[in-house]
């Protein structure tokens, strides 16, 4: 399905969007990360993967956390897994802190409900992408969403994304304005060019880290995550809601 | 005087008013002079022919928006058979890295105003 031809406006440069299989293989995939909760109760941890993913998509650090806006984050354990918790679970389990973030769902409720489908589960990999160009920030898809991955932009975030001396970026990556949802993106534009995404680089670096979070293809037999979900037990967010998300944590 | 003298009085004084625009400076106005651009050094040319491109940027930067973002692609190939990377922080401002030399030059002129650097970091400077 490529542009092309198809702007009638463009006339006689008629040139056409290259169809260029994306890496290896060009069958759909299903990207899918797997979190070690015992690895994320270090605090260096969590630190780590939150703080490489803010800075590689300048995402403002908002100190009113009703405005805040965040793509990984931690949330204590009873809150991620609210169906795994008795009322005889002790407090340290309780209370283990948890990474989380979108999980990109086979089933996503954000996707249904968008007006403009300014967010849409992509077929050649199953990220759940957003598109700020379309975004019209009526903020339903953040209703919809059961994990509270998503994120509203209530002023100008350029206030609030740290710069460096010379005032410029942490990076290149596009900033948002006001008035659009973001959320997680598992660094499609980072994966494009075959690299890991930023937390799971970052995390894996750190000693104590490696293997805290596993990132990889489902839909490949041979992958990392395809095997810890083979071998080892993993449990995911809400299961009986049906949304079929593809953050799995090792528990 | 009578009603139609009144009447004809009355409407000559109401043309001149609305017509003020147009009177009140004939003989001072100066054609606005053409908006100059600084192209970049060293590069020949641009993705597109110049005329192409001065037509049409706007829809063909919405091609490759909607082909990066909706269709994961990632690849232009141009009427003369060139391929490009379609970004444009990456390859249109790789070149055009300065803003307020090229784009806002003709921006100002026709009193437009696109809202991508809202968004879009520029290579150089914010």
């Amino acid at each position: 399905m490529g542009v092309g031809c198809g702007l009638p406006l463009l006339g006689t440069a008629c040139s056409a969007v290259s169809q260029e299989p994306h890496g290896a293989e060009s069958s759909a995939r299903q990207w899918a990360m797997v979190v070690d909760v015992e690895k994320c109760r270090s605090e260096e941890v969590r630190r780590v993967c939150t703080e490489a993913c803010h800075v590689a998509h300048n995402v403002p650090a908002i100190p009113d956390p009703a405005e805040e806006i965040k793509w990984i984050w931690v949330e204590q354990y009873e809150n991620v897994f609210p169906d795994q918790v008795h009322n005889k679970t002790a407090a340290f389990i309780r209370q283990t802190p948890v990474l989380v973030l979108c999980n990109h769902c086979d089933n996503p409720p954000c996707v249904r409900v968008c007006p403009t489908q300014a967010t849409w589960k992509r077929d050649s990999d199953g990220i759940v992408m957003m598109d700020m160009h379309r975004c019209i920030g009526c903020r339903y898809c953040m209703a919809a969403c059961p994990y509270g991955s998503r994120s509203f932009n209530w002023g100008d975030p350029r206030e609030y994304i740290p710069t460096d001396e010379n005032g410029r970026f942490p990076t290149d990556y596009p900033t948002r304005s006001k008035g659009v949802v973001e959320k997680c993106n598992f660094c499609a534009e980072r994966l494009r060019e075959g690299l890991q995404p930023a937390c799971v680089e970052a995390v894996n670096q750190i000693p104590g880290g490696e293997g805290a979070l596993t990132f990889g293809d489902l839909s490949d037999p041979e992958s990392e995550v395809s095997r810890m979900l083979n071998e080892t037990n993993t449990i995911s967010r809400r299961v009986n809601l049906g949304t079929g998300p593809n953050v799995y944590y090792k528990v | 005087m009578t009603d139609k003298t009144k009447a004809i009085a009355g409407l000559a004084v109401f043309v001149i008013l609305v017509t003020y625009p147009f009177w009140s400076v004939l003989g001072s106005a100066t054609a606005a002079s053409a908006p100059e651009l600084e192209l970049p050094e060293g590069e020949d040319n641009c993705v597109e022919e110049t005329q192409f491109m001065t037509a049409n940027h706007m829809d063909l930067l919405n091609q490759w928006r909607n082909a990066v973002v909706r269709d994961g692609e990632r690849e232009y190939i141009s009427a003369s058979g060139e391929r490009h990377v379609m970004s444009l922080t990456g390859t249109c401002m790789g070149c055009h890295s300065n803003r307020d030399a090229f784009c806002t030059r003709c921006h100002d002129y026709s009193n437009v105003s696109p809202a991508c650097w809202d968004c879009h970091v520029e290579p150089e400077g914010n």
